[in-house]
């Protein structure tokens, strides 16, 4: 009797000491994220004047303008480029490929070795690839080549996971009425597993958009007067742009440097809630 | 009675493994006939092979023949057109993650349908003879998976109404159910057989007598027994059916 309270009071306090470490790991994480953000964004948004938003570059200005521009074509059409060919790829290797198929298993070895490589690599092969061979010269289209197949991984694996998940009963009941395996991938596959898809370009946005190694060689550190819309040009992105102003010795390119950071912060949490909103409409997910 | 469904010496392999040996079973039009028998004696197996869902799985094999109204559906109909006449509602209730109103268009979508008018006539038809239409007709574009487990079910037998088949199947419908939607369901069935082939696996031999017109008795993939239900149940010929019924059975 005695030694069961008492063994029910350790246990009491065992499983205190875990809650408070776990909430005390929750907390740091929380922490530290809150951290970061502030620190940036206190030193970044008072730096921030419409000069430096949407002026021209120049010394003074450090305007970011140019490469905010090229951040979102950047975002834009790399996604157009890897996420139909990433989620086509799922499809294939979700739903119609075999067991043990022999496709099946170089595109999973190609997929795996894709993601594994670090993004230098990458830059290397769009410096010889993309800029060199085809020609492309240090241009924003040798940057959108060259992250296309970079972030080509992130979505192939995230959708084919969302792909998997969708309960076999659905797909069932599909077939059941008579519908084709086409329509039921796109009618009633697609559309539930659409969050899980969401959420590794969510990621492969993340990349894109903090990416320096593999754009300094393909699209360059260049920093034009005005944006540009020509693919042809070189122009750095937001997080190259913010490691320039970084490494530059003018008096005010480390305060620049943060209002860059703080730039591409709202542009991650913009991008990240039109990709779900028009997600969702996609989806057509009327789950309340 | 027609026979609507004529299965013809089918055996059945997973792989090596022999589920089905030797069925033969005429299935009459307008009439309940219900399969029982222990877990893993092949009723779903069969089932499944009436609308070759089957097909869907890896490395099955099957020998012998099935006829729709004379038509072999393995050698001479495309799996679509059959499954449009031959609906299916599963074991546990698969509504889509879409509102009501999309889980029931859907089929008639898929069979070419467009125009709102006519797909708004066959939603409704459909819910009603799920005996539902007042339960939900509020609520159209809500979430089917905001129902209850009976409505979802229910709801699938809208679905499987929609696209206006001929046979339907029912695996276990009410094995996930309470007895109040049981009984929607029971009396939905007896309802509407004047006008479909009804076919329908249950582990419950109470729901068999009430329902069921035949009953065939399965056994380690065979078919031991298969007569009126009334006959099966009062005076079994077999006597591992009897043992079955009875609760002997070990
Ligand atoms: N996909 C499958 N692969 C291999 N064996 C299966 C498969 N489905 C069912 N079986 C086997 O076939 C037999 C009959 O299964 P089933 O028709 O589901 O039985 P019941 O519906 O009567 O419980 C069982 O022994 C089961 O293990
Ligand atoms: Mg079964």
């Amino acid at each position: 009797m005695d030694r069961n309270i008492s063994n029910l009071r350790q246990r009491k306090i065992k499983s205190a000491i875990f809650k408070s470490l776990v909430w005390l790991c929750g907390m740091l994480t929380v922490g530290i994220l809150v951290y970061i953000l502030l620190f940036i964004l206190l030193r970044g948004i008072p730096k921030i004047n419409m000069e430096f938003l949407f002026g021209q570059y120049n010394t003074t200005t450090l305007s970011a303008f140019s490469s905010i521009v090229a951040t979102v074509q950047m975002i834009v059409l790399s996604l157009l480029v890897s996420v139909p060919i990433g989620v086509f790829c799922a499809i294939y290797l979700a739903e119609y490929a075999t067991r043990g198929n022999k496709v099946v298993k170089i595109i999973r070895l190609a997929v795996d070795t894709l993601a594994g490589i670090p993004s230098i690599v990458y830059g290397l092969f769009g410096l010889i690839f993309f800029v060199k061979i085809l020609g492309f010269r240090a241009s924003i289209l040798s940057g959108i080549c060259t992250i296309s197949i970079m972030i080509l991984p992130v979505i192939i694996s995230s959708s084919e996971e969302a792909i998997k998940s969708v309960p076999d009963m659905y797909r069932e009941g599909s077939l059941g009425l008579g519908a084709t395996r086409l329509r039921t991938v796109f009618r009633i596959v697609l559309p539930t597993a659409m969050p899980g898809i969401l959420s590794g370009v969510i990621l492969a946005i993340g990349r894109i958009v903090g990416e320096t190694a593999a754009l300094i060689f393909t699209s360059g550190t260049n920093v034009l007067k005005n944006p540009t819309l020509d693919l042809h040009a070189s122009q750095r992105t937001l997080a190259i742009h913010m490691y320039m102003l970084a490494s530059e010795g003018l008096p005010h390119s480390k305060d620049m440097a943060f209002a860059t950071g703080a730039i591409l912060i709202l542009v991650v949490f913009l991008v990240n809630y039109a990709t779900t909103k028009a997600a969702g409409r996609l989806g057509r997910l009327n789950n309340e | 009675m027609n026979d609507k469904i004529k299965i013809q010496n089918i055996d059945l392999f997973y792989g090596e493994f022999q589920a089905l040996k030797n069925v033969n079973m005429d299935i009459k039009e307008n009439e309940i006939t219900a399969f029982i028998g222990p877990s893993g004696c092949g009723k779903s197996t069969l089932l499944k092979s009436l609308n070759r869902m089957n097909d869907l799985i890896e490395g099955v094999k099957i020998k012998g023949k099935i006829l729709l109204d004379k038509v072999d559906i393995y050698k001479d109909m495309d799996p679509t057109v059959l499954r449009r006449r031959v609906g299916m509602v599963f074991q546990k209730p698969n509504p889509f993650p879409m509102s009501i109103y999309e889980n029931v268009a859907y089929g008639p979508k898929t069979h070419g349908i467009k125009q709102k008018s006519k797909l708004d006539e066959i939603v409704e038809k459909s819910l009603r003879s799920a005996a539902m239409w007042d339960e939900v007709k509020d609520r159209l574009k809500k979430s089917a998976l905001g129902l209850s487990g009976g409505q979802q079910q229910r709801l699938c037998i809208a679905r499987a109404f929609s696209v206006n088949p001929e046979v339907i199947l029912l695996d276990e419908p009410t094995s996930a159910l309470d007895p109040i939607s049981t009984m929607k369901i029971e009396d939905l069935l007896i309802e509407i057989k004047k006008n479909y082939t009804i076919v329908i696996v249950t582990h419950n031999m109470q729901q068999a007598t009430r329902i069921s017109d035949k009953t065939a008795f399965f056994l380690h993939g065979e078919i031991i027994e298969f007569d009126e239900t009334e006959k099966l149940f009062s005076i079994p010929k077999n006597k591992k059916t009897e043992d079955y019924i009875t609760g002997r059975f070990g």
